[in-house]
């Protein structure tokens, strides 16, 4: 009765499931001790790169992304694209209002108001 | 038994406007896709004013991140990492049709987030009790056991005191800052400035090293819990809505709609909540670990 038939659905093993769930919590296990290392500004740096390795394995093995149409990837990783950008504009902008700043001065941004 | 007769667009029925069962997989599929897209454009806002916080005020989010749990944000991960093993151990089991395994993964993957909310009403409420909460309420005031007991002083202000038009700003009993008057620079803009801001912003930090460092707060503490409580009550949204979804292929599936092997609806929450689980993973290393 299965009209899903096979040739389009891919069943990710126990065996498969559980490696990845062993290399997330390793990973998770290595984020927080590589923040208890101080490495300047590399920390966030560090961070972010294992957090991403973790994201990937979720993504290509827990969300089948590794055995999905490659147009459902592009569509995840368009949207990453777009947040990039988005940063990326962000951050461009708010380093050119640096040299204008009046030190310890910030407009706007008193608690309990 | 299950009903299978129903005519509710589930099950093995193809509707009219797909060639086959495939067709109508993918296309379920691709537009689920879309909408994790916008769920990641959707925190993209938060994830841009952390970004945009943190490059200009460091000392904020060092000085806000003493006040978490890292121990219970590590735990919330690793909730949240067996909760998407389970989700993603429900889809096999649907595509198995292992009904039984199903419900069981289902429940489980349900258990986890309620664990999740659990945790972080714990968090939540430490943070409440000590009014360490968003700017309009920020009023911090905390026990003495805390790593920063002596929250503000006067001194910390005056010290800044080469600041030039800033004037000292007092604090009352509850230690939140009160600005005696405002700078003045009008000239700088054709627009007023916006509001009193008190010294300590946007320029070198005070000469504190070290543990002194935890005791002094930067100026506008506030605005790292104000990211802190959007970033994590967004996610609690979506770990909420979770729970509906689950409590709902639950149904489904005591109803016998997974019996005939159809598993589009399990593979589509269980998308949602990997995505859910993704973006706790960036929350955790942002705002725990900084």
């Amino acid at each position: 009765m299965n009209e899903h038939g096979d040739s389009f659905v891919h069943i990710a093993s126990v065996k498969l499931l559980l490696v990845v769930w062993i290399a997330l919590m390793f990973g998770t296990w290595l984020t927080v001790s590589a923040s208890t290392v101080d490495l300047g500004f590399l920390n966030i740096w560090v961070g972010l790169a294992i957090a991403t390795g973790k994201a990937v394995l979720v993504a290509l093995y827990y969300m089948h992304l590794r055995w999905d149409k490659p147009f459902n990837a592009l569509v995840f990783l368009g949207a990453f694209f777009f947040l990039f950008l988005f940063i990326g504009f962000a951050m461009m902008d708010t380093a050119h209002y640096q040299p204008d700043l009046i030190p310890g001065y910030s407009p706007g941004m008193v608690g309990g108001s | 038994m299950a009903d299978h007769g129903h005519d509710r667009g589930d099950g093995l029925r193809v509707e009219h406007h797909f060639e086959n069962a495939d067709q109508q997989y993918q296309s379920a599929k691709l537009g689920m896709w879309i909408f994790l897209g916008t769920e990641i454009l959707f925190f993209g806002g938060l994830f841009v004013a952390y970004s945009v916080y943190r490059a200009n005020h460091p000392e904020v989010f060092v000085f806000g991140h003493h006040f978490l749990d890292k121990g219970l944000g590590a735990l919330n991960t690793v909730i949240l990492i067996c909760s998407s093993l389970t989700a993603a151990w429900a889809v096999r089991a649907a595509q198995l049709r292992q009904i039984g395994m199903l419900k069981l993964m289902l429940t489980l993957t349900m258990l986890c987030a309620f664990g999740f909310m659990g945790v972080k009403t714990v968090e939540y409420n430490s943070k409440w009790k000590h009014g360490l909460l968003w700017a309009g309420s920020y009023e911090p005031h905390l026990d003495h056991t805390d790593p920063a007991t002596d929250l503000i002083h006067n001194e910390d202000f005056e010290d800044g005191g080469d600041i030039e038009g800033v004037d000292a700003v007092e604090t009352d009993e509850s230690g939140t800052a009160d600005v005696e008057s405002a700078p003045t620079d009008t000239d700088r803009s054709a627009i007023d400035p916006a509001a009193v801001g008190p010294p300590g912003l946007a320029g070198p930090e005070p000469e504190a090293e070290g543990e002194e460092a935890l005791e002094i707060e930067p100026a506008n503490a506030q605005v790292y819990f104000s990211i802190y409580f959007l970033m994590t009550g967004l996610h609690g949204i979506h770990v909420l809505a979770g729970i509906g979804a689950f409590i709902w292929l639950l149904l489904c599936a005591r109803r016998g709609d997974f019996d005939t092997g159809h598993f589009t609806r399990v593979d589509m929450v269980a998308l949602y909540w990997h995505v859910v689980d993704l973006i706790w993973i960036y929350l955790f290393l942002l705002l725990y670990l900084i």
